[in-house]
């Protein structure tokens, strides 16, 4: 059923975002960036306004701002500009440059422009720290976010990473997961006591501490030195299954430097954080650390505790296709029916990749790609679900269908906490585990004409 | 990194955009362009286009570009409707690779066919983005072609975001309402008649300040745009006059409503005391009908009775602390200053990020020495001001919330995004409360900038020292 065409040819509530927003998340998480969209001014206000609204953290992004005599003759004047004002003003270690559909229409060469400005504004860069400059091609018109995301980490590596200096040992590309999953691959990392480059690392950067004095870019980030050194690594480990077989960091580093990949799913739920820790066992040569053995061996108690109250409870999972896939992963072993997997992607895997994680386990759900709300609303109709798993822009169906909706992913704009769920890994697992199931016992406790107390 | 000292982060092509009262006599550049690299607060023409036409409720919104012009703004203003809802889906063309290659006409022509005849609206806005404007579809043919087989009005609005600021935008929609005006049938319309333009409905603040009118014994023709019909709007020129509120976004309507159907417009201002107040009696002088000044002076009578005691509680709390103001067009600051001051509070620090000459100059009067002034500024530059002000309290839009809170300062949302009405007497009542809610909060005792004056870090050395001291005692 992958794939299966759209009947419209408008959308209605997209379940996707634009590329270059997607870009500007990666390059937020890079230590000393300043993350710059060559475009429209527009474009740069309301992307930090969605991002701001979901983590509840300042986000800067810079702007060529440019406006009609620029779309005209060519924005090159205002990107140089615009860099020379990010480097002085914000004292950017790296600025990390997006382009939009305006800039790609108008062909603004943006590699050439950035060679010409390395060339007339030598001062700049005078020492051998002086900002880097990396640039990523994402026009709104192709891909999703999440293309936008990858193609920005692609860029970092592909412009940055070389096989000089000691590198740390495994470079781990954990694609667009929240600040509290970082912080705790990171902490999984040193479990196993490796040294790895996370790229990126939003831990920091969009979860920060209350402060006295502004930061103008925010501590944190994943550090350029070691970005330097990713392409002599041991190993890189990229999650998302359906980045395999694509061109990406993971596989540029592969290519070029001859790193080693180890591509595994998001690592959502038991069988999927499984894949993940035992690719760690083999990189690290080290036997998983007891407190995560323990960690597992309480999901799964936890599982057997809460396998009665959601058993066959079908579910609508919706949001970015390696989420998604996760996501459904962990809800088929659980027990609850994925009976709708959705994204606006449309990376072409999606399907092959949900068929993957719900072999054996639970039917093939129906797979939609390049799905808006509109025919995820109107698929719903018949599929009867409990529950959905999702962002919050689902809130509307949830509300429609009065049926509960789990939050997850990006956005959450209807919550406070958005940067602290903690998705990945078998304390992640758990985590969405107690929510689902409680969300499950709180609406029948709702419904309920007695009221039980005691469930 | 941290903050250096004022002059390192203002950059010297901004330089004339700040003012300080006090220090030279009045002179504020703005409406410039952004500064490229300077991360400013401000939208674009499109974003501009959007705020005034979204809360049309019965029509349809579609946006012709790649995905993210619409996705952005999907339902992301609380603009109430007490009927249809259509405002609040997000349309768009969901422009593609090819479509940019071999133009995107085909496609806006069935997707809008397919959404009129799926949503049956009363009339269509088909919003151009920057790329559109690259590419050169010619979206006037298509809105013709399909109004003309839909028998409703299909309306281009040319927005494409590079082709200057929000300003623009509010433009391009003005001219879009105007092909509506003036097409629909006015028998009937009372020779007491009013539109009410620039208002957006949000938390309901249109029905507030209507509520007024009719008890006034005014009509109310159209709402432009908030809870806002396509018919209502059609019959706009039946109105005896035209009341505009906002820093000009609906602006050129008046003027060319003016111009075509001799329409006179009174420039108005629902939020705070004596601009509600003034708002409502400019309309019962111009109708110079004794009947209806008494009934005015009768409302506002009762209102404020209401109002004066509650507000004077508030007032003993926030004495003497500190705002700063930061809003799109810089009318709404004039009114929040009032207001501010009516509630003893002090107003260190105004901007905006599409003020006029005019509006600057006016700020300037009604401001205290010492009061910084700012057009289009950026965050950088408002770091810099919260803290050599010392600020207890901003009120700006939800891009401005993190800085505040970030630094530790309480935060009052005025913006298209606020669920509370602030418009209107009990909006007075209503703002009084979130900035006593955000100033009075116990939490700011915490943050490290009130940290030093109040609560010690709980592991600090000399709180140990108390602790022992207690143990040791018991």
């Amino acid at each position: 059923m992958a794939g299966t065409e759209r009947h419209y040819v408008s959308t209605t509530n997209a379940c996707k975002l634009c590329k270059p927003i997607g870009a500007c998340l990666a390059f937020r998480g890079i230590e000393g960036a300043v993350p710059f969209l060559h475009g429209s001014q527009g474009c740069a206000t309301y992307m930090r306004r969605y991002i701001i609204s979901h983590f509840r953290e300042p986000m800067d992004i810079a702007s060529s701002a440019l406006s009609e005599k620029h779309a005209v003759f060519g924005g090159g004047p205002n990107l140089k500009q615009g860099l020379k004002n990010v480097i002085t003003k914000y004292g950017a270690g790296i600025i990390g440059i997006a382009t939009t559909c305006l800039t790609e229409t108008i062909g603004d060469d943006v590699p050439g422009i950035i060679r010409e400005f390395c060339q007339e504004e030598k001062d700049l860069f005078s020492n051998d720290t002086g900002p880097l400059l990396v640039n990523a091609s994402t026009p709104s018109y192709s891909g999703t976010h999440m293309e936008g995301f990858h193609e920005a980490v692609k860029a970092m590596v592909g412009q940055v990473a070389t096989r000089n200096g000691a590198a740390e040992d495994v470079n781990l590309l954990p694609g667009f997961v929240s600040p509290a999953d970082i912080r705790y691959l990171k902490e999984i990392l040193e479990d196993f006591k490796v040294s790895g480059t996370v790229l990126p690392d939003i831990s920091e950067t969009l979860d920060g501490q209350a402060l006295l004095d502004y930061e103008k870019i925010p501590s944190g980030g994943t550090p350029i030195s070691g970005i330097k050194t990713m392409g002599s690594a041991r190993a890189t480990i990229e999650f998302g299954r359906t980045l395999m077989g694509e061109h990406t960091a993971g596989e540029l580093l592969s290519t070029r430097h001859g790193v080693f990949l180890s591509q595994v799913g998001v690592p959502i739920g038991i069988r999927e954080s499984d894949e993940f820790f035992s690719a760690m066992e083999t990189i690290s040569d080290k036997k998983i650390h007891q407190k995560h053995e323990q960690e597992r061996g309480r999901l799964i108690d936890a599982y057997v505790d809460a396998h009665k109250y959601i058993f066959g409870k079908r579910a609508i999972v919706f949001g970015e296709e390696d989420l998604v896939v996760g996501l459904t992963s962990l809800l088929s072993e659980i027990g609850v029916i994925p009976v709708l997997c959705a994204s606006g992607g449309k990376s072409g895997h999606f399907g092959e990749c949900v068929k993957a994680v719900t072999k054996g386990i639970t039917d093939a759900p129906i797979v939609r790609d390049g799905a808006d709300f509109f025919d995820i609303a109107s698929e719903a109709k018949s599929l009867k679900p409990d529950l959905l798993v999702g962002h919050s822009k689902g809130y509307s169906l949830s509300r429609k269908l009065n049926i509960p909706l789990i939050r997850v992913g990006f956005p959450i704009h209807d919550r406070i906490g958005a940067q602290r769920i903690l998705h990945v890994g078998y304390r992640g697992a758990q985590s969405l585990l107690d929510r689902i199931v409680n969300a499950v016992i709180e609406r029948k406790q709702d419904v309920s004409p007695v009221g039980y107390t005691y469930v | 990194m941290t903050m250096e000292t004022s002059s390192a982060v203002i950059f010297e092509e901004r330089q004339d955009q700040i003012f300080r009262k006090g220090e030279q006599p009045f002179d504020l550049a703005c409406n410039k362009e952004s500064l490229a690299g300077a991360i400013s607060q401000r939208a674009c023409v499109f974003c501009g286009s959007r705020v005034v036409l979204y809360p049309i409720a019965d029509a349809l919104h579609l946006v012709h570009g790649p995905i993210g012009c619409a996705v952005y703004t999907w339902d992301i203003r609380g603009a109430l409707s007490t009927g249809p809802e259509l405002h609040r889906l997000s349309f768009s063309t969901d422009l593609q690779e090819k479509d940019v290659i071999f133009g995107g006409e085909k496609k806006l022509y069935r997707a809008l066919t397919e959404l009129i005849d799926m949503h049956h609206p009363k009339a269509a806005f088909v919003y151009s983005t920057c790329i559109v404007g690259i590419i050169g579809d010619d979206l006037e043919a298509v809105c013709k072609k399909v109004g003309k087989e839909k028998a409703i009005p299909v309306i281009p609005v040319q927005a494409e975001g590079f082709n200057g600021n929000k300003r623009a935008g509010y433009e391009a929609a003005c001219k879009a309402l105007f092909r509506l005006v003036g097409t629909g049938d006015i028998d009937g319309i009372s020779p007491y008649s009013l539109n009410i333009m620039g208002d957006f409905n949000l938390a309901g603040e249109i029905w507030i300040v209507r509520s007024y009118f009719e008890r006034m014994g005014i009509q109310v023709v159209a709402n432009i745009t908030g809870d806002g019909r396509v018919d209502s709007i059609r019959q706009a020129h039946g109105a005896a006059l035209n009341l505009v509120q906002c820093s000009g976004s609906t602006m050129e309507l008046a003027g060319l409503m003016e111009e075509a159907y001799d329409i006179p417009h009174i420039r108005v201002s629902y939020c705070g005391l004596e601009d509600m107040a003034e708002s409502l009696y400019a309309v019962a002088r111009f109708f110079k009908n004794p009947e209806i000044m008494k009934r005015t002076q009768r409302l506002i009578k009762e209102e404020l009775s209401i109002l004066y005691p509650r507000l004077r509680e508030f007032r003993k709390a926030l004495s003497g602390k500190k705002a700063a103001i930061y809003v799109g067009g810089a009318f709404k600051a004039f009114s929040m200053i009032k207001t501010l001051k009516f509630l003893d509070m002090k107003v260190v620090l105004v901007g905006s990020q599409t003020g006029t000459k005019e509006d600057y100059q006016e700020l300037e009067e009604i401001t205290d020495d010492g009061t910084i002034i700012v057009d289009d500024t950026n965050p950088l530059e408002l770091c810099t001001f919260i803290k050599e002000k010392d600020v207890d309290i901003f009120i700006g839009g939800v891009k401005e919330r993190p800085i505040a809170y970030k630094m530790g300062v309480g935060f009052c949302d005025h913006n298209h995004e606020r669920k509370e009405a602030l418009e209107g007497f009990v909006g007075i009542l209503n703002l009084a409360q979130e900035i006593y809610n955000t100033v009075m909060s116990p939490v700011w005792r915490f943050v490290p900038r009130r940290a030093a004056e109040g609560v010690k870090n709980g592991r600090d050395r000399e709180t140990l020292c108390v602790h022992n001291q207690r143990l040791q005692a018991l």
